[in-house]
């Protein structure tokens, strides 16, 4: 589904990725995980268009992606909630999922979409005309995963979706990410700090320190990995 | 109380012609965070744009008049679309002071070249629409000031349709909340940024022909003040806010006006610029504007 090949990042004279390399394969749940300012959204980014890569390939479905501006991504079936969720603050709910379905014409396939998203999160029907701005954290969040849905995505970049969320709700949003890897197929790319929550969803895992990769292995392995255990599962 | 009416009258006519030019000010600033200085030229070029119109088709009639207004708008929405693409768009990635000053040496090329092609004398500008005078009890209301209503009033419900109730407009405002948001759902800025300066530039060429009605005559200098008023309009009613610079270009239209019949009617073109000092004193978001809370 994509693969990232040796993927440089710089932002001016600091550097932010030097050559990551991972993949994702279709139908897969594939976590990121590392410590603050590791480059984990750097590398999103990277791959949504965001950012310009110095070097190094993102392949998506086999086709090169590398530096296609985003919105040309999105076309692809690629679709990233961003860090700090983005939601368009002074949309509504309902204007926002309309706008997460910005490139889709046909208006039976939007309601589909819709449904879909309201089955998912049904808080988000009930506040259909609410401002955004005006959504709990948790709600935004909500919406923001529900935006991007809207596109009908193959495959879904989330970048700290448990970010300043409690933790009942946090567990929730998880269950829902699995939900929509499997009910849909949908491949994903999960960035977390949270590492416990993530290499329990996901089946594989990369470990990212400034800006290498430094482990990657099956989700169970890593979490037995003692390297990761004192690093990012707490001690113990 | 027939003086204060016929005033107000006045005053919103007036105010309605700020609030046409505001808009385009506060519609740029709103997705590119940056004030669109050429914007008072366009205004200009709107006028002219009439004037060469209208050489062509029927005066003092309805139907010409309609065809002359439209053809100016879509020849403004065509160069404020090109301006945006030739000069602000290679700058989109540099500091905002850089394509400030590049606007402001949009400005002066439009009023240069407009001197050089149109000649720097004033020109007569020709009756448009059928003329008739409207009296509501002692109240006069001229044709010019009834076209500028209707006019004003047929651009503002249209535009909050296109910005609260398409595709794009809503489009409009997300990125104006939030472009990098805007890119990953597939909005196209670029294509949403010419729309905006294309819109902006058709409501200025629209002002700018309401307003040669009402003076009567053109010259390439013509944006300047009009134009720096509209944008303490745009300030007032709180930059970026549609609402706001419709409601800013009224309230200063209607304030010169009053202010013109005083006996301090000398300093009526001040008045703009002290209410552009108070407000960045006192409320420096503007009358409609949100304070500003930076983004973490
Ligand atoms: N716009 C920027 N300009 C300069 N440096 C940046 C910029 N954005 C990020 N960086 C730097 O790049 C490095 C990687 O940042 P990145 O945001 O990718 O980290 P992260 O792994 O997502 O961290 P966190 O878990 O805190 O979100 C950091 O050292 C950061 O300071
Ligand atoms: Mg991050």
């Amino acid at each position: 589904m994509l693969e990232i090949k040796n993927l440089t990042v710089n932002y001016g004279a600091i550097c932010a990725l030097r050559g990551v390399s991972l993949e994702v394969k279709q139908g897969d749940i594939v976590t990121l995980i590392g410590a603050n300012g590791a480059g984990k959204t750097t590398t999103l980014r990277a791959v949504s268009g965001l950012l310009k890569a110095q070097s190094g390939e993102v392949l998506y479905q086999g086709r090169n992606i590398t530096n296609l501006p985003a919105h040309q991504i999105v076309k692809l079936g690629m679709s990233h909630v961003p860090e700090g969720r983005m939601v368009f603050a002074n949309l509504t709910v309902l204007e926002n999922l309309m706008m997460g379905a910005y490139l889709q014409k046909d208006k039976t396939v939007i309601q589909q979409e819709m449904d879909y998203v309201f089955g998912i999160f049904p808080r988000l029907k009930e506040r259909l005309k609410q401002v955004a701005g005006t959504l709990s954290g948790g709600e935004q969040q909500m919406l923001a995963i529900g935006r991007a849905l809207m596109s009908k995505p193959k495959f879904l970049m989330l970048d700290e979706p448990s970010l300043g969320i409690a933790p009942l709700l946090v567990k929730t949003i998880f269950e829902k990410i699995v939900e929509i890897n499997q009910q849909q197929g949908i491949s994903i790319l999960l960035v977390e700090q949270n590492a416990n929550l993530a290499l329990e969803i996901s089946r594989y895992g990369y470990v990212l320190e400034t800006g290498r990769i430094i482990l990657q292995d099956e989700c169970a392995a890593l979490r037995q990995n003692p390297q990761v255990k004192s690093a990012y599962l707490g001690g113990m | 109380m027939t003086e204060f009416l016929q005033q107000l009258i006045n005053g919103l006519s007036l105010g309605a012609i700020y609030a046409l030019i505001a808009l385009g000010y506060t519609m740029v600033y709103g997705v590119l965070r940056f004030i669109n200085f050429a914007h008072s030229d366009i205004f200009m070029i709107g006028a002219f744009a009439g004037y060469y119109l209208s050489k062509h088709f029927p005066r003092e009639s309805m139907g010409g008049g309609l065809i002359v207004l439209a053809g100016a708008m879509i020849i403004c929405a065509l160069l404020g679309i090109i301006i945006e693409r030739l000069a602000y768009r290679p700058l989109r990635d540099r500091s905002k002071l850089n394509v400030l000053i590049t606007a402001i040496g949009m400005s002066l090329l439009l009023e240069n070249a407009g001197q050089f092609f149109f000649g720097a004398n004033p020109k007569a500008f020709p009756v448009l629409f059928p003329v008739m005078t409207i009296k509501l009890g002692a109240v006069v209301l001229s044709s010019n000031q009834m076209a500028v209503f209707i006019v004003t009033i047929v651009v503002l419900v249209g535009l909050r349709f296109i910005v609260m109730r398409t595709k794009i407009g809503t489009a409009m405002r997300a990125v104006s909340f939030n472009p990098v948001a805007a890119s990953l759902v597939g909005i196209n800025n670029d294509i949403v940024i010419s729309f905006t300066f294309g819109l902006g530039s058709a409501l200025a060429a629209a002002g700018g022909i309401l307003y040669s009605l009402n003076y009567q005559a053109i010259d390439p200098l013509m944006g300047i003040l009009p134009g720096m008023k509209a944008f303490v309009a745009a300030v007032l009613g709180g930059i970026g806010n549609i609402p706001g610079a419709a409601l800013g270009g009224l309230l200063l239209g209607v304030i010169e006006t009053f202010f013109n019949g005083s006996r301090w009617s000398t300093y009526t073109d001040a008045i703009a610029f002290t209410l552009l000092i108070l407000i960045l004193l006192f409320r420096p978001a503007g009358l409609l504007g949100k304070a500003q809370v930076e983004k973490v």
